[in-house]
């Protein structure tokens, strides 16, 4: 046992940022690291490493998603892996001039919805090589995908398709 | 059969004034502002509250976790039951809808609802990555979170589907602006034309950035109770009539192509070759008017409604409600306000307020503030409480309220009426 009404907190260097004083007003840093895991939709994470875009369809009625979905939103049944077509067409589109924090050194950048024929609902993706001037609904374009993955879903973006 | 429950009146509101950033107060001393307010216009004390509904959307905002057991303790209203409610930009619409199922199931004789937000905890671009983690975070955020841009692609949609304008947004915007000179509370009262929203910088193409709501602090709080204990607190309650909610899917992209659900004033032939709803309307709002009209006994909405505070986080959205209310056909919207139907002095005056758009959006506090609004103008006392009686709705017997979320996944309305 030890009594110390000496004891002292240490002193250090570090200090904080204050923007005001009447509000007292500081600058608070929060930063955090997920383990964040695919789980059941890992498949179309990898799949993107080998050009493959990966969908969902229904076992039970048929439904085709452009999302992956292990269980379909029609039936509640289970769904099977779908390879989708790597072309399709612009269903709406967007450039944003702003954005999240995150993005912000990205902008302007486009971002569009991808129909594919014979699949019941859409892809969101990102459009490069087109000014919003170049886009219209309609337009075909094509998916490619990164060569060093980041293992997220911007491994895939779309160019216009001008092979059509 | 479904029980209706007990009928809920509402008895008093309070409201503080939005702003961009106002670091005086914390959440906890603004929500206190704002239930001061309240209570002392219905002249209620502690003891006549028996519970409470939180309503806030977003942890990383407040950066506090727990924050509405906070505000309980501040206002005094430990130990009686509360919980928190949270469902996007819905939160506020939805604690409302909460509060009234306390006095409905009989649980409760009277209860607090309050809302807040303090969005100004960080600047602005921090602030919309934290709303676009509402979006699906493996589909949808990565790809550049934003949810003006969402919302832009669903009015690049409705344009090509409808030939609505951009000038027809404008329109919107100048009109909320313009009611907001009136509304002590708003946060950005402005006399602008169409050609000024267009000019604005351009946020997301089609919305500029006059197209798009802000950042905001704020509190607003709704107190509700049941017949007996309204009419022993006040002689002008307003009546809770009915609440209707809708969801749809997180990820916009998912929103099927399949058939309108039809209000009684619309027939299947209003619609034919129409994939609904697609990324052109939102289906959630529709079924939340379905359920509160089918409970209201509303067959025609436009005649049916006196006015109505919605959801105008943008432009597009609020020219894409007014198809979901039914206020006109899905692909008249822009003509709607074309024809000056939703304007002040129009045949149904719309977010008469100044709405998201110029009252502004501190989320939690955002449909719990349309509550008021109506409240007072349902009451007919705008005059006490704006100090100008420019706004109040002269004939205002019913009105409609229509709280949102993400890009249109929980929709609420609810309709309220005028006891005398
Ligand atoms: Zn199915």
């Amino acid at each position: 046992m030890t009594i110390n009404p000496n004891a002292k907190l240490p002193e250090d260097e570090s200090g904080t940022i204050v923007f005001s004083t009447d509000p007292l007003v500081i600058k608070y840093h929060y930063e955090i690291d997920y383990i964040h895991s695919y789980a059941q939709d890992s498949e179309f994470f990898r799949a993107l490493g080998k050009h493959k875009l990966m969908g969902s369809k229904c076992k039970k009625c048929g439904y085709v998603y452009a999302t992956p979905r292990a269980h379909c939103m029609m039936c509640g049944s289970e769904t099977e892996w779908y390879e989708l077509p790597l072309k399709g067409k612009v269903h709406t589109f967007t450039t944003c001039y702003f954005s999240g924090e995150e993005f912000l050194n990205e902008t302007p950048f486009n971002l569009i919805m991808v129909e594919f024929e014979g699949v019941n609902s859409l892809f969101m993706s990102r459009l490069i090589g087109a000014d919003t001037e170049d886009i219209y609904i309609g337009m075909p374009v094509k998916a490619k995908f990164r060569r060093n993955q980041k293992m997220n879903v911007t491994d895939v973006y779309f160019v216009p398709d001008v092979d059509k | 059969m479904k029980s209706k429950g007990r009928d809920v009146y509402m008895v008093a509101g309070g409201v503080t004034k939005f702003s961009k950033a106002s670091p005086d107060m914390d959440f906890r001393l603004r929500v206190k502002k704002a239930f001061d307010y309240a209570m002392n216009d219905a002249g209620l004390t502690l003891a006549d509250i028996d519970g409470s509904v939180a309503s806030y959307f977003s942890d990383h905002f407040q950066r506090q976790l727990m924050a509405g057991i906070m505000v309980q303790d501040y206002l005094g209203l430990v130990p009686k039951p509360s919980k928190r409610i949270e469902g996007g930009g819905a939160t506020g619409g939805l604690a409302f809808q909460a509060g009234y199922e306390e006095i409905a199931s009989g649980r409760m004789d009277a209860v607090v609802v309050y809302g807040f937000e303090t969005m100004s905890h960080v600047n602005t671009w921090k602030g919309n990555e934290f709303i676009a983690l509402a979006s699906d975070t493996n589909f949808d955020y990565p790809i550049g979170g934003f949810y003006t841009g969402y919302y832009a692609m669903m009015a690049v949609r409705h344009m090509h589907e409808f030939g609505t304008t951009v000038e027809q947004m404008a329109k919107v915007s100048v009109k909320n602006h313009g009611n907001a000179i009136h509304n002590p509370y708003a946060q950005s009262p402005m006399k602008i034309t169409v050609e000024d929203v267009r000019k604005a910088p351009m946020v997301s193409y089609p919305l500029t950035r006059l197209d798009v709501c802000a950042m905001s602090d704020g509190a607003a709080v709704a107190i509700l109770a049941s017949e007996d204990k309204a009419f022993e607190i006040t002689d002008h309650p307003v009546l809770v009539k009915a609440i209707g909610t809708g969801t749809d899917t997180m990820r916009l992209s998912d929103r099927p192509f399949g058939e309108v659900p039809l209000l009684p004033n619309e027939s299947p032939s209003d619609y034919k070759g129409l994939k609904y709803p697609g990324v052109h309307s939102f289906r959630a709002g529709r079924m939340a008017a379905k359920e509160a009209y089918e409970k209201a006994e509303i067959t025609d909405p436009i005649n049916d409604l006196d006015l109505i505070e919605l959801h105008d986080a943008y432009t597009s959205s609020e020219i894409q409600t007014y198809e979901d209310l039914g206020l006109c056909k899905y692909g008249e919207g822009g003509q709607f306000i074309d024809e000056g139907k939703p304007e002040l002095k129009g045949k149904i005056p719309v977010n008469p307020s100044g709405g998201l758009l110029a009252a502004g959006h501190p989320v939690g506090a955002t449909g719990i503030m349309q509550a008021v609004f109506m409240f007072w103008q349902l009451q007919h006392t705008i005059k006490k409480h704006f100090h100008d009686d420019y706004l109040q709705v002269p004939n205002a017997k019913r009105g409609l309220i229509h709280s949102h979320a993400g890009t249109g996944t929980y929709v609420t309305v609810t309709i309220m009426e005028a006891v005398k």
